[in-house]
């Protein structure tokens, strides 16, 4: 039985990319012994990080070699995109920066003051709100927002042959449904995580003058300026686009990359939310490890 | 020039036909079939029969399973990017439309000729209008396809494929769900196409249509072929449809009579 199942999973890993492949995997009735589940769990991700991984190099081949194709098509879809993952998310991200500054950096700020430890706000606040949470919180409420929009739009449109449609056309469904959204949602992140972060520690500084903490704000902001370096802001900017460019990659290739069937579509995006989130998750441990080794 | 007259737009040698949704199962075996340029084809085959999986690999959108498949003489199988202009040369109607639905029917309409010559709305505007008017669908212009009806929405397809002025058309099922007027319009739309239609350059358009109903397409101009048990079987032209022996073409000529007595 394992060796039958290792064989049909061997199979299919060459072909991994055609996702219909993949259902075989998962549709198959559940091995008795836990360890055979367990294995069957480990080539299903192996295999979806090969999909991803295959539906990311393509998309990247796209950008670069198709910059400078159907350029009045795509570049106002690429603006769109932008409008959706950033700009039309404005008014939410200023209510949680507002939230972040009062549930993060008031009572931090309050209590650093009561034990006298005031000099150590500026690298804490580098720390939780310009390193960690501003990138992270942005990328999941875009995650959110956006990137369940992208796989049930997507989703909806392969289940309705409209990417069959584009084929007939000639248009490269990657380069015309798939590149707007990888661009807008990378620059989308990038923005809104500056937006959240500016906001966080605005309001951070509010909440904490409204408690009374003896501090002005040019002492504030110095410490908080005096605690950065040019590596934080290259790896921030580095990390939300990497935030930005695989939660579209991710959604993206849940919506498009298999055969969808209309009622699918849902699970399908219950699927791409939850690797999106590991994926950050993921993304965010590799900078963690390069800010130790800096 | 005379050269490329002889070449058939459409030739298939020895193809096996794999479903679009499941390329290990085989849907039309062994199919050998040459359309000539300015040729009316009709293929007829009840449901599920591969009609559709036979015109998406005529349009050159998948490879065949077995055999050669040869669009414009070159094979289909090697197509690539490089091919692009050839695949262009081909109009494919889905059954149903198949619209992008975030898109109104103008967008719809004017995509395939934006992308393809970079143009802007403006600059595409006065094709775009002019084949709507042609097509009676101005004053739908700016509704997206989930407003229109089926009817609509089906010869809005057609206006797409026809927007890039293609030399071939395929057309899946094109009468199915359409009403009676609508009909009338497409038989005689299509045969306008056929003979060659002023707005298209003048030059006549070869054509294939699948149809799970024959009569509608009763023409001496026409050649026939059905689909049955998995095989390709060419008829010939009408008359011979009529003296046909073949059960499934005394099915696919009695369907309509029975829709027509029945009403």
């Amino acid at each position: 039985m394992t060796l039958c199942y290792a064989a049909r999973v061997r199979g299919n890993l060459a072909k991994a990319f055609e996702m219909a492949n993949t259902q075989v995997l998962r549709r198959a009735a559940l091995p008795k012994s836990y360890t055979d589940f367990l294995g069957r769990k480990l080539f299903l991700f192996l295999l979806t990080v090969q999909g991803l991984g295959a539906f990311a190099l393509i998309t990247i081949g796209v950008i670069l070699r198709k910059s400078g194709v159907a350029k009045n098509v795509v570049r106002p879809r690429i603006r769109q995109e932008i409008a959706r993952a950033g700009v039309a998310l404005l008014p939410m991200f200023f209510f949680v920066a507002l939230a972040l500054g009062f549930l993060v950096v008031g009572q931090t700020v309050s209590a650093l003051a009561k034990v006298g430890a005031t000099s150590y706000l500026g690298s804490t606040m580098v720390i939780v709100i310009v390193r960690e949470l501003g990138p992270l919180l942005a990328a999941m409420l875009v995650l959110a927002r956006v990137g369940t929009a992208n796989v049930i739009e997507l989703g909806t449109a392969r289940a309705m042959g409209e990417v069959e449609a584009l084929e007939t056309l000639g248009i490269d469904p990657v380069h015309y449904l798939i590149v707007p959204r990888v661009i807008g949602m990378a620059l989308g992140v990038f923005a809104l995580t500056v937006y959240l972060i500016i906001g966080a520690l605005a309001s951070g500084y509010l909440f904490a003058f409204l408690q009374d903490v003896p501090m002005t704000p040019g002492d504030y902001f110095k410490q908080i300026t005096e605690s950065l370096s040019w590596l934080d802001f290259a790896l921030l900017a580095l990390k939300t686009i990497g935030f930005g460019f695989f939660i579209a990659i991710v959604t993206c290739y849940h919506g498009l990359a298999q055969p969808l069937r209309l009622e699918e579509v849902s699970r399908v995006a219950v699927r791409a939310v939850t690797q999106g989130v590991i994926v950050c998750v993921l993304i965010d441990a590799v900078f963690i490890v390069l800010y130790l080794l800096t | 020039m005379s050269e490329n007259q002889n070449i058939p737009a459409i030739e298939m040698r020895g193809v096996n036909v794999a479903a679009m949704r499941d390329a290990s199962f085989t849907v039309v075996e062994d199919v050998n079939w040459s359309v000539a340029a300015g040729e009316f084809w009709v293929v007829a085959g009840q449901e599920h029969s591969g009609k559709s999986d036979l015109l998406m690999l005529a349009a050159g959108l998948m490879p065949p399973a077995a055999g050669c498949c040869r669009l414009f003489g070159n094979d289909t199988s090697n197509f690539g990017e490089a091919e692009l202009a050839e695949r262009l040369r081909v109009g494919f109607v889905f059954q149903g439309g198949q619209l992008f639905s975030q898109l109104t029917i103008a967008e719809n309409v004017a995509l395939p000729l934006r992308y393809q010559k970079n143009l802007t709305p403006a600059s595409a505007a006065a094709e775009v209008k002019g084949l709507l008017e042609l097509m009676e669908l101005s004053p739908l212009a700016d509704v997206t396809p989930a407003d229109v009806a089926a009817n609509w929405r089906q010869r809005a397809a057609l206006a797409r494929a026809l927007i890039l002025k293609p030399e071939v058309l395929l057309l899946d099922n094109p009468l199915a769900a359409l009403g009676a007027r609508h009909r009338q319009w497409w038989l005689r739309f299509l045969e306008q196409l056929s003979r060659g239609h002023e707005q298209f350059g003048g030059g006549p358009v070869t054509m294939v249509v699948t149809a799970d109903d024959l009569h509608p397409w009763r023409s001496a101009r026409r050649k026939f072929a059905v689909l049955r048990d998995k095989q390709f079987i060419p008829v010939g032209a009408w008359n011979e449809v009529e003296t046909a022996s073949d059960p499934v073409v005394k099915e696919l000529l009695a369907a309509s009579v029975e829709l027509t007595s029945q009403s």
